[in-house]
C-alpha cells in the first residue's frame, strides 16, 4: 500500500471508487476544506472570486451567442439585432455578455488595486502576480477583438485606429498592420479572424492562465491586508497556520455574500442600464459599420481610456506616432516590473509611510483623470490663451493628460527610490483581526 | 473540522441556513438555465419561415397532385378520383396499420377511411417515416410497380410502399403511415397547412 | 459597517460614470412611454404610413406589434403594406441603387435609429424643419443641418421660418394639424421608434424587478449564513 493513501479520508462506495482513479477527495480537502486562508481578508479580497464568476458568465453567454452570430461583414450587424429581437431571450444573453465585459474590467481593476495596496506582488508571489498581469493582457486583447464583432461604427473605427497603431512601428509597421487586417482596410477578413481569436484562441489562453494563477496562489498561499505570512506562525500540534481558517466553509460563505451583492449590481445594469449612458454600449455602435464615414467623435470603451489618453498625450517625435504607441504599451507592461521595483521592507499599505501612500494616491488620481480624458475629445476644455508661453494655443486637456502621463510613469520609475526612503511602521507578528 | 464539534454551535440553525441557501441557489441556477436553454429553441425568424402556408387547391386536376412547402418539407395535396378512393378499401388486408391506430400520424379530424377532411383531397407530409427520404409518387395503377399496384407512393431509399391514403404496406421498412399535417380549409378553394382549429 | 461604506463607494463610482457629457443643441424631451399602447399604436400607424416608403425597418417583424396590443388579424388587415405575411420584417421595395439616384444616399434603416441618435434628437429633428431656398429640397433643419431628407410631414406641420438672430422657429403657414397636434403626432411616432429600437425592453424592465427581488432574498440568506459560520472565528 502506498503511503499517501493512509492520509486520505476514509471514504466508501462511489467516492472511494472515484478516489482510486481520480484524486477527488484530496482535491477538495487540499483546495477547499483544508486550504487555510488568512482570517483577516477584507472587502478587497472578494474580487478574485468575482472575476472567476464573470469569466464563467462570459464563457457561457459567449457560447450561446456564437450559436446565432454570423462573423460576416454583410451579416454581422443584422445577426446581433437578430439576437436582440428574434432569438428567445437573446437580448438577455447579449446584455449579460456586453455588461459582463465591462464588469470584468471593473472587477479586475479593483483586484489589481488590491495587489497594489497590500503588496501582493512581493516575494514569494512574483510569479502569481506575473500570471495575473498576463491575464490582464489577454483580457484586453480579448475585449478588443470582441468589440469589433457587432460591426457597428464604433467597432469598425475603433479597430481601424488600434490596428493603425501597429503601422507606426518602425520598419515593419505597415506590413504588420496589413497582416493583422488581412486586407488594405478593416474588412470581412479582419472580422472573421477577430472572431476566431475572440472565441477560440484567447479564451483558451485566458482559462489556462487563470488555472496557473490559481495553482500558484495555492502553492504560496494568500497574502492579506497586513502583509504577514501566516505560514510563519503554525500551530505546534496540528501544523495549521494560527491565523488561517479553512477556505470552505468560511470563505465560501463570505464570498457568497459578496457574490450576491455583485449580482445585484450586475442585474441592475443588465435590466435597467445596459448601455450605461453610452459607456458599456456606445450609441454610434447602433449604426452599421461604414468604411466611408467616420463618426464625429470616436472614443474607445471606457476600460481602455486611460491608455488611450497616454497614447494621445505623447507628442509625435520626428514625425512618428510610435513614441505614443510605445508609451501606451509600456503603461500596461510596466505592471509586470512591480515585484522588483518595490524595495519597501513591508508589504501592506497599513505599515507603509506617507511617501508611498502619497504616490499611490497620485497614481490613482492620474489613472482616473487619464481615464476620464480618454472618453472626451482632446479639446474638451478648450485651449490655453496664446499669450501664455510654451503652452499657448495647446488644448488644456492635452496638457493635463501629459502631466498625468508623467506622474503615471513616475509612480513606477521612482518606486525603487521612494520605497526605500519611505519610513515604514513596525509590522506585528500576527494578523489584526477584531 | 474541530469547530463543528464546538458545543456553542447551533447545529440546527446552521443546517437550516445551509439548506435554505442551497435551495435558493439551486432555484437561481435553474431560473437562469431557462433563458439559456430556450435561446436554442426556434427563433422568431424560424417561426416566421415555418408559418402556416395557404395553398390553392382548386386547380388540381383529378388523379393529380401538387407539392407545397411547409417548414422546409414537401407537403403533397392529391386530388383522388372515385376509382382511387374505392381502391383504398381493398388494400386494408395488406397494410401494416389500416385502422390508423398510431395517433401521432394524423390529426383526429383525419382519422377516417380517406384520411382527409374532404374525401377526395388528402394532405400528406412527403417524408418517408423510415429515415426521412421523400417517396416518389406512383399514382397510377400497375406500371413499373407490378400488376397488383393500386396507386400510391414508393420510397426510393429503402423501398417502402404506401397507398393513396399514405398508409404503409406490410413488409416495408417504414414503421408507420405517412403523416397528415394539421390543416384546415379557409374557404372551398384554399387550404391552410400548419394550422387547424384545435389550437 | 465599513464594508457597507465601501460598497456604497463602489456603487456611486459605477453610477457616477453614467453622467454623460454636454449636448450641443438643447433638445426637448421626447414623450417616451412604452406602456402607453394607444400612443405606440398611433405611432406604428404613422410610421407605416409616412416613413416605411423610403425607410426600412429590416429587423422589425410585423407580428412583433402584438407586443403593443395589436392582434395579428388587425396587423394583417390594416398595416401589412410591404409584406405578405405577418411574420415578415418591415422591408421596403426601394433598392440601394434607386435610392442613390433619388436622394444621393440610402435612407437609413430605422430599426435601431433611436438607439443611435437618441429619442430627443429624433423628436427635435422631426419638429425642426424650416424653409431654406438654398437647399435642393427647399428645407433645412435646426437639429441636423443640411439634412438630405425633405420635410415629409410638411402638409401636417405647415411651413416654418428660422429666425436667424434667436435661432428659433416660427410658423409662417399652418398645416393641417395645429402645433400641439403635430407635436403629439411626432411624439407618438418617436415613441414607436423608441419601442421598435428595442422591443424586448418592456419585458426586460418587468423581468428585472423579479430578478432583483430574488437576489435580495439570496443576499439575506447569504448574510445570515456567513454570520452564523463566522461565529467560530475569534
Amino acid at each position: 500500500m502506498r503511503a499517501e493513501l493512509k492520509n486520505k479520508n476514509p471514504s466508501s462506495g462511489f467516492v472511494a471508487w472515484i478516489d482510486e482513479r481520480f484524486p477527488l477527495s484530496s482535491l477538495i480537502t487540499n483546495h477547499m476544506t483544508k486550504y487555510y486562508a488568512p482570517k483577516n481578508f477584507n472587502f478587497w479580497y472578494l474580487f478574485g472570486a468575482l472575476a472567476l464568476v464573470v469569466l464563467v458568465v462570459q464563457l457561457i453567454t459567449g457560447l450561446l451567442l456564437t450559436m446565432h452570430y454570423k462573423p460576416d461583414a454583410d451579416l454581422a450587424f443584422a445577426s446581433v439585432e437578430y439576437i436582440m429581437r428574434d432569438v428567445p431571450y437573446g437580448w438577455l444573453i447579449r446584455y449579460m455578455h456586453s455588461t459582463g465585459a465591462s464588469m470584468f474590467f471593473i472587477v479586475i481593476y479593483l483586484h489589481m488595486f488590491r495587489a497594489l495596496i497590500y503588496g501582493s506582488y512581493k516575494s514569494p508571489r512574483e510569479l502569481l502576480f506575473l500570471f495575473g498581469v498576463g491575464i490582464f493582457f489577454i483580457l484586453m486583447a480579448e475585449a478588443f477583438f470582441g468589440y469589433l464583432l457587432p460591426w457597428g461604427q464604433m467597432s469598425y473605427w475603433g479597430a481601424q485606429v488600434i490596428i493603425n497603431l501597429f503601422s507606426t512601428i518602425p520598419f515593419i509597421g505597415p506590413d504588420l498592420s496589413e497582416w493583422v487586417r488581412g486586407d488594405y482596410l478593416v474588412s470581412d477578413a479582419t472580422l472573421n479572424r477577430f472572431f476566431a481569436f475572440h472565441v477560440i484562441a484567447l479564451p483558451l489562453a485566458l482559462v489556462g492562465l487563470v488555472f496557473f494563477h490559481l495553482v500558484a496562489l495555492h502553492e504560496v498561499g494568500s497574502n492579506n491586508p497586513d502583509g504577514i505570512e501566516i505560514k510563519k506562525n503554525l500551530d505546534k500540534k496540528t501544523g495549521i497556520p494560527l491565523d488561517g481558517i479553512a477556505f470552505h466553509p468560511y470563505y465560501t460563505v463570505k464570498d457568497l455574500v459578496g457574490l450576491s451583492v455583485f449580482l445585484i449590481v450586475f442585474a441592475s445594469i443588465i435590466f435597467y442600464l445596459p448601455e450605461m449612458g453610452g459607456y458599456f454600449l456606445e450609441a454610434n455602435n447602433f449604426i452599421p459599420a461604414d468604411p466611408l464615414k467616420t463618426p464625429a467623435h470616436i472614443a474607445p470603451v471606457w476600460y481602455f481610456t486611460p491608455y488611450y489618453s497616454i497614447l494621445r498625450a505623447v507628442p509625435p517625435i520626428l514625425n512618428s506616432q510610435f513614441p505614443g504607441v510605445a508609451a501606451m504599451g509600456l503603461a500596461v507592461l510596466v505592471f509586470a516590473f512591480l515585484p522588483w521595483l518595490d524595495k519597501s521592507n513591508v508589504k501592506s499599505i497599513r505599515y507603509k509611510g506617507h511617501i508611498f501612500k502619497s504616490w499611490i494616491a497620485l497614481f490613482v488620481v492620474s489613472f482616473f483623470t487619464l481615464g476620464y480624458l480618454g472618453t472626451e475629445p482632446s479639446n474638451v476644455w478648450g485651449q490655453f490663451s496664446n499669450a501664455i508661453p510654451f503652452i499657448g494655443g495647446i488644448d488644456k486637456a492635452t496638457v493635463v493628460a501629459r502631466i498625468f502621463t508623467v506622474t503615471y510613469f513616475l509612480f513606477f520609475v521612482l518606486m525603487p527610490y521612494y520605497s526605500r526612503k519611505d519610513i515604514t511602521k513596525p509590522v506585528p507578528s500576527r494578523v489584526v483581526y477584531k | 473540522m474541530a469547530d463543528y464539534q464546538d458545543e456553542k454551535i447551533d447545529k440546527k440553525k446552521r443546517s437550516f441556513l445551509i439548506a435554505a441557501t442551497t435551495v435558493t441557489g439551486a432555484i437561481g441556477a435553474g431560473a437562469i438555465a431557462v433563458p439559456f436553454l430556450s435561446s436554442m429553441t426556434p427563433s422568431e425568424r424560424a417561426k416566421a419561415a415555418g408559418a402556416p402556408v395557404e395553398v390553392d387547391v382548386s386547380k388540381i386536376e383529378a388523379e393529380a397532385m401538387i407539392t407545397a412547402e411547409w417548414r422546409g418539407q414537401p407537403v403533397w395535396i392529391i386530388n383522388r378520383s372515385e376509382a382511387m378512393l374505392a381502391s383504398l378499401k381493398k388494400n386494408d388486408s395488406s397494410l401494416a396499420d389500416p385502422n390508423l391506430d398510431v395517433i401521432s400520424q394524423q390529426p383526429d379530424y383525419c382519422k377516417n377511411a380517406t384520411r382527409s377532411i374532404k374525401p377526395n383531397l388528402i394532405v400528406l407530409v412527403g417524408i418517408c417515416t423510415h429515415l426521412g427520404c421523400s417517396p416518389t409518387a406512383k399514382l397510377q395503377t400497375k406500371g413499373d410497380m407490378g400488376e397488383n399496384w393500386s396507386g400510391g407512393f414508393f420510397c426510393p431509399c429503402h423501398g417502402s410502399r404506401f397507398d393513396l391514403a399514405g398508409r404503409v404496406f406490410k413488409g416495408s421498412p417504414a414503421p408507420i403511415n405517412l403523416v397528415v399535417p394539421p390543416h384546415k380549409y379557409i374557404n372551398d378553394n384554399t387550404v391552410l397547412i400548419g394550422e387547424d382549429n384545435t389550437g | 459597517m465599513k464594508f457597507l461604506i465601501k460598497l456604497l463607494f463602489l456603487i456611486t463610482f459605477i453610477f457616477s460614470i453614467t453622467v454623460h457629457s454636454n449636448e450641443l443643441i438643447k433638445l426637448d424631451k421626447a414623450p417616451i412611454d412604452l406602456n402607453d399602447h394607444a400612443s405606440l399604436q398611433r405611432g406604428a400607424r404613422n410610421f407605416i404610413n409616412y416613413c416605411l416608403n423610403c425607410h426600412s425597418a429590416n429587423y422589425m417583424r410585423y407580428n412583433r406589434l402584438t407586443d403593443i396590443g395589436l392582434s395579428e388579424n388587425l396587423i394583417k388587415d390594416n398595416l401589412l403594406f410591404t409584406a405578405e405575411k405577418v411574420g415578415e420584417p418591415m422591408k421596403i421595395a426601394m433598392t440601394q441603387k434607386d435610392a442613390k439616384a433619388w436622394f444621393g444616399a440610402m435612407p437609413p434603416d430605422l430599426s435601431v435609429e433611436v438607439r443611435a441618435r437618441g429619442a430627443d434628437w429624433v423628436y427635435g429633428y422631426l419638429r425642426g424643419y424650416y424653409r431654406d431656398p438654398s437647399r435642393p429640397t427647399g428645407w433645412n433643419n435646426t437639429v441636423y443641418e443640411k439634412t438630405a431628407m425633405p420635410h415629409i410631414l410638411w402638409k401636417l406641420q405647415g411651413d416654418q421660418k428660422l429666425n436667424p438672430e434667436r435661432q428659433t422657429l416660427e410658423l409662417t403657414k399652418p398645416g393641417s394639424l395645429t402645433a400641439k397636434e403635430y407635436d403629439t403626432f411626432v411624439g407618438d411616432l418617436v415613441n414607436y421608434l423608441a419601442y421598435m429600437s428595442e422591443p424586448s425592453k418592456i419585458k426586460r424592465l418587468n423581468m428585472g424587478y423579479y430578478v432583483l427581488i430574488f437576489l435580495g432574498v439570496l443576499l439575506f440568506l447569504a448574510v445570515k449564513l456567513k454570520k452564523e459560520f463566522w461565529k467560530d472565528i475569534k
